[in-house]
């Protein structure tokens, strides 16, 4: 009957949506905040006026809003936004817990940031790098968290397709280990200070390598597993291709997720942290290499039979410049890891180069990526408003990642080789001050390209409300949505 | 559901047979670079937890023996080994003595450029040429206590106004609005007589009053004509350099609440041959006497 044949809109329209959208506005939203923010750090330490003699402005404290804002707001709420996307469609089941559920993560997961940010800004904080937050604001994350799971769980559990797609193994590790470390490395007392301040049940150096243990992995399943995830829906969305190689998809997930793990000591090259310890860090970086890779020959070789699509389509044009930047960066991070190199680069700009390859070229570039291929989808739109505007925001914000990297490694190389250079006589050849007097050209170069990238996300700004407000809408299915009685799940 | 393995017409290659909303995967072998260049690190990596420290029991270092901590003081010693011969000549001789010897002047000149720069140059300036705030200028030839080698030597090692050192420079300026010694007026005309020292009053009036008050407060440490006491670091007065403001109102400002320096002892915190190359250094900035 009417009802048979309206089955497959029916199922169409079971899909929680609402909340996915809202996720996407935070996700254009916090990107703006993050960016702006550190084109404002990197302004000061080019600048220290501009510090203001305020303790708010001052950079020790807008350094963490940047971070957190581009990492776990902006790269937060992509991921939210696109696994919740992903899981549903293919799993073809509609979201466990329904659109409830989604309300209750897309405004508990504000919720996190605003009291994070609100924090930094006031100067509470744990002194954690990327794990800042006080202890309210850590147990509030987990409750979140934990639902984050189940509604992602939950909705896997009862999906209708035989297999798990492989998009969804790397979402779901991203949301398991990310619970397991937030807890790890957040386990403190609250002591005294009105309640706001807490000091961590590890000290010394088991304090430091809890840290690390966390700080490594946030990037590896926080920034990797998470949009691997990502990646390998939107790709072959995009593309109109298989993905590359199951094969590889399986071998390179259980690779990844395996190796990852035990490569945080990496950051505490050269410290009190034991010699053994070190060294494994070290060697399971370096075998990290090809499991990373296989992540970028899947993302890359999927375009085979569809290369004329990056000349057409400049939203995949950014999903695979991306992939590009993420095997760039995971080859830089296991040179870096050996012990050698790491003499030389730890403490130095280079590492800080070599964070925003990733950061900026990987996961801001593959989330740009998806938000062009979902936000016509979202708000079932015919297309863009312009291409021509991705086009700009791409060759714009590449280029703001060429000044920013290329100045970060000549400008870390440089005050590495300086830290260590002596004269003839066998005395240091530069002062401190010196190294950070010659660093000056090498910070604005940096502020320039934070510039453009925050250009480009502005134009992205401006396409996307376009997209939304004047491009017309696809034609509806005969059912509107509002006619599903939710009981139907 | 039932799998369908299709043949991939581009490529060649079959699918899985699975379909997740649209998409399909291709089930085309591990590319053999990737697995052999896997294989490799693991290889590489095995190896090196055969030659360098990877079990967490003590006195486990693998085959090489190397250590952290035996890396560190190796370097550590061979820098020493390398600079020590000079060293222990600075040590050994006075500041006097290596200001006489070209050889081992050269050396301090050298030694105690990067040795100011990352001792004194927050404070001093990185060309010793001061700081707003109370930090001397070191690269002119007015001292608070004193210009020459031995002069410089005890205050670069002994520090002024620290609680490190028994022979730190000692000397405290009244509070003279604070105590009650002298009212704000007063404070103003013998403000206005120490720029007549130096030729600047412009109130004769005031500076006639100040006068009085001038040689019964301040004259006994900086002395009649303002010439300054380098014994007790009492600034010279009757010159044109000032180092916390030289208008009426910064000296007015001082005299009623003085602000101390202070400096650490950095005979407690360098190497004395670290002291003599300072030392030497500074002298020869521009100002030594």
């Amino acid at each position: 009957m009417a009802a048979m044949a309206a089955g497959t809109a029916l199922r169409e329209l079971r899909y929680v949506e609402g909340p996915i959208r809202a996720f996407a506005i935070a996700t254009v939203f916090w990107g703006v905040v993050g960016f702006l923010m550190g084109v404002v750090i990197a302004a000061q330490l080019a600048w220290p006026l501009l510090n203001l003699d305020l303790e708010w402005t001052t950079f020790g404290r807008l350094r963490p809003v940047h971070t957190s804002a581009v990492i776990f707001a902006f790269g937060g709420n992509a991921l939210f936004c696109t696994s919740l996307y992903v899981v549903q469609r293919t799993c073809r089941a509609r979201l466990f817990g329904g659109e409830e559920m989604g309300w209750f993560l897309f405004w508990g997961y504000q919720l996190v940031i605003v009291t994070a940010a609100l924090g930094y800004v006031l100067g509470v904080t744990q002194g954690k790098e990327y794990a800042e937050p006080e202890w309210y604001v850590d147990l509030w994350l987990t409750v979140v968290w934990v639902f984050y799971l189940v509604a992602f769980g939950g909705t896997i559990l009862r999906r209708e397709e035989p297999h798990i797609y492989v998009a969804n193994w790397f979402y779901l590790a991203f949301i398991i280990t990310v619970a397991m470390l937030h807890i790890g490395n957040n386990l403190a007392l609250p002591i005294g200070d009105g309640l706001a301040k807490s000091y961590g049940l590890a000290a010394g150096v088991q304090d430091a390598m809890i840290q690390w243990w966390y700080g490594h992995n946030a990037v590896g399943f926080f920034l990797t597993a998470g949009f691997l995830g990502m990646m390998y829906y939107f790709i072959p969305k995009q593309a109109e291709r298989p993905v590359y190689s199951y094969r590889l998809s399986i071998v390179h997930f259980w690779a990844l997720i395996f190796l990852y793990i035990w490569a945080g000591p990496h950051h505490l090259h050269y410290t009190a942290l034991p010699d053994w310890a070190q060294t494994l860090g070290m060697v399971f970086s370096i075998m990290l290499w090809m499991p990373s890779w296989g992540g970028m020959i899947n993302g890359i070789m999927t375009l085979s039979g569809a290369w004329d699509k990056l000349r057409t389509n400049p939203g995949l044009r950014f999903s695979v410049t991306a992939v590009g930047f993420y095997g760039m960066s995971t080859f830089e991070g296991p040179v870096m890891s050996i012990k050698a190199v790491n003499a030389l680069s730890h403490y130095t700009d280079w590492t800080v180069g070599h964070v925003h390859s990733g950061a900026m070229g990987w996961v801001g570039f593959v989330t740009f990526g998806a938000l062009y291929w979902l936000v016509p989808v979202l708000w079932r739109k015919k297309g863009l408003y312009s291409e021509r505007l991705v086009s700009w925001h791409f060759w714009i914000a590449t280029l703001g990642i060429v000044l920013y990297i290329t100045a970060m490694w000549v400008s870390g190389i440089m005050q590495g080789l300086m830290w260590r250079a002596y004269d003839e006589l066998g005395f240091l050849q530069y002062s401190f001050i010196e190294t950070v007097a010659a660093m000056h050209p090498y910070y604005v170069i940096r502020f320039l390209g934070g510039v453009l990238y925050l250009s480009g996300a502005l134009i992205m700004v401006y396409n996307l409300w376009k997209t939304v407000t004047e491009v017309p809408r696809v034609e509806e299915a005969a059912v509107p949505a509002r006619a599903v009685p939710a009981a139907a799940q | 559901m039932p799998t369908k393995i299709e043949k991939d017409a581009l490529t060649g290659r079959e699918t899985t047979g699975h379909e997740w909303d649209g998409l399909k995967e291709l089930n085309t072998p591990l590319p053999s670079w990737w697995l052999y260049t896997f294989y490799a690190t693991i290889a590489f990596s095995v190896l090196w937890m055969i030659l360098y420290p990877a079990l967490p029991l003590p006195g486990a270092t693998g085959l090489t023996g190397w250590t952290a901590r035996g890396a560190l003081s190796g370097e550590l010693e061979a820098a020493r080994a390398r600079t020590e011969p000079m060293m222990a000549r600075l040590r050994a001789a006075t500041p006097e003595q290596i200001a006489a010897d070209p050889e081992l002047r050269a050396f301090a000149l050298a030694g105690g450029r990067i040795a100011f720069a990352n001792h004194c140059a927050a404070c001093h300036g990185a060309g010793g040429q001061g700081a707003r705030g109370g930090y001397p200028n070191l690269a002119d030839d007015d001292w608070l206590w004193g210009g020459d080698l031995a002069a410089i030597h005890a205050t670069i090692r002994h520090g002024i106004r620290n609680q490190d050192s028994e022979e730190a420079r000692m000397s405290i300026m009244p509070r003279f609005l604070a105590d009650g010694t002298l009212t704000m007026a007063q404070i103003h005309d013998v403000a206005e007589y120490v720029l007549s020292l130096s030729g600047r009053a412009t109130q004769p009036a005031m500076a006639a009053r100040g006068e009085g008050i001038y040689a019964e407060n301040c004259a006994s440490c900086h002395g009649e004509r303002g010439e300054g006491n380098q014994e007790i670091g009492a600034p010279r007065l009757n010159d044109r350099i000032w180092l916390h403001g030289s208008d009426r109102a910064a000296i007015a400002a001082y005299i009623a609440n003085p602000v101390l320096g202070v400096m650490p002892a950095f005979g407690q915190r360098l190497d004395p041959a670290v002291v003599n190359m300072l030392t030497v250094y500074v002298h020869a900035l521009g100002g030594g006497r």
